[in-house]
């Protein structure tokens, strides 16, 4: 069987860098992008620099997909932009990028990414949630709303694909140590586990770990699930 | 690329056609293509369900992509303000499809 082709966004640093990496060395074929060049370079990886919520890029960046590779396996939407800040200090602008990237791009890279799957009755998609939402954490309001939206898109995605051999899944990490999470002051991350049922920082390898059971041939029967990481629920 | 709107027929009537014998192929509710550009696609003359209509508008997009190089989107805004859906017949579709990939050609060209 030939390798599975995966796109994997925002896979420049962070949790999509690692991602990337252990798809590489499941023997994938892959696919990253970012809006900044990165300095993956591997047998197999090739990255395309683009804002995932720039529709016409996104679509180019597909076509060439479905010239090169003639399919697509996997869809890993890990590129997302956080605010932290309180509602009353929070500019429209700020509400409209945040939107624009965690919403709009994860429901555009779905849609091309399931137009290319779909020919061949199979596909895995994943999306990355966050436990911002379940855990309705102040100062947070429009992050953790944007990962709910994306939580209900997986939901209803995941049903109207189900019948072209797609599933939707989504993962929704506790804080992990990335730039995600970088300006957020200890004593509020403190705070913020003590909320889990496991009280500590997630690692990359936790992600993967259910990304990896998502991707899985063996998991066609889950479909519209979200797991939350650290006991979080 | 040419945008010859008899080239551009032909090329989209063909996608059309080519995508409605395969999917006759898979015994589901057939395309009658003896019927030509009358044969009925999805409406009151139902022949393909939704999922159908997507895929055949996927593959047709797909098509004049790679052969014609226009990259358009048929099930949008003007597709949803049509008085008659374009999506009726084979000949509706061929048409509608047609005119589209003919605008955004031209729109390239003029840049």
């Amino acid at each position: 069987m030939a390798s599975p082709v995966t796109l994997v966004t925002g896979a420049r640093k962070g949790l999509g860098r690692f991602v990337a990496e252990q798809r590489l060395a499941r023997g994938d074929r892959v696919y990253g992008c970012s809006r900044q060049p990165s300095d993956l370079t591997a047998p197999g990886y090739v990255h395309v620099c683009l804002d995932v919520a720039d529709e016409r890029a996104v679509r180019q960046m597909f076509s060439r997909i479905r010239k090169e590779a003639g399919r697509l396996d996997h869809l890993i939407n890990n590129a997302g932009v956080a605010s932290m800040n309180h509602a009353m200090l929070t500019p429209t602008a700020v509400v409209q990028a945040v939107l624009a990237t965690n919403v709009t791009g994860t429901f555009v890279m779905c849609r091309e990414a399931a137009r290319l799957m779909q020919g061949a009755s199979y596909g895995r998609i994943v999306n990355l949630i966050s436990v911002a939402a379940p855990l309705h954490l102040e100062g947070e309001a429009i992050y953790a709303a944007s990962k709910s939206a994306v939580q209900t898109l997986t939901q209803i995605l995941a049903r109207e694909l189900a019948p072209l051999g797609i599933t939707v899944n989504a993962v929704g990490p506790t804080p992990v140590k990335t730039d995600l999470i970088r300006n957020v002051p200890e004593d509020r991350i403190a705070s913020l586990l003590a909320r889990q049922a496991i009280p500590r920082l997630g690692t990359p390898e936790d992600v993967d770990n259910v990304i990896e059971f998502f991707l899985r041939r063996e998991s066609g029967f889950v479909t519209a699930q979200s797991i939350f990481l650290g006991g979080v629920c | 690329m040419s945008h010859d709107p008899e080239h551009v027929t032909a090329t989209v009537r063909r996608l059309v056609r080519d995508w409605c014998a395969e999917h006759n192929e898979a015994g589901e509710r057939p395309v009658d293509l003896t019927a030509g550009d009358a044969a009925a696609l999805f409406g009151v003359e139902r022949v393909l369900d939704s999922l159908a209509l997507v895929r055949l508008l996927v593959a047709v997009e797909q098509g004049i992509e790679d052969e014609l190089g226009a990259t358009l989107t048929l099930a949008d805004e003007k597709a949803a303000s049509q008085q008659r859906s374009p999506f009726r017949t084979v000949g509706t579709l061929v048409a509608y499809a047609t005119a589209r990939t003919v605008e955004e050609l031209e729109a390239a060209a003029h840049g």
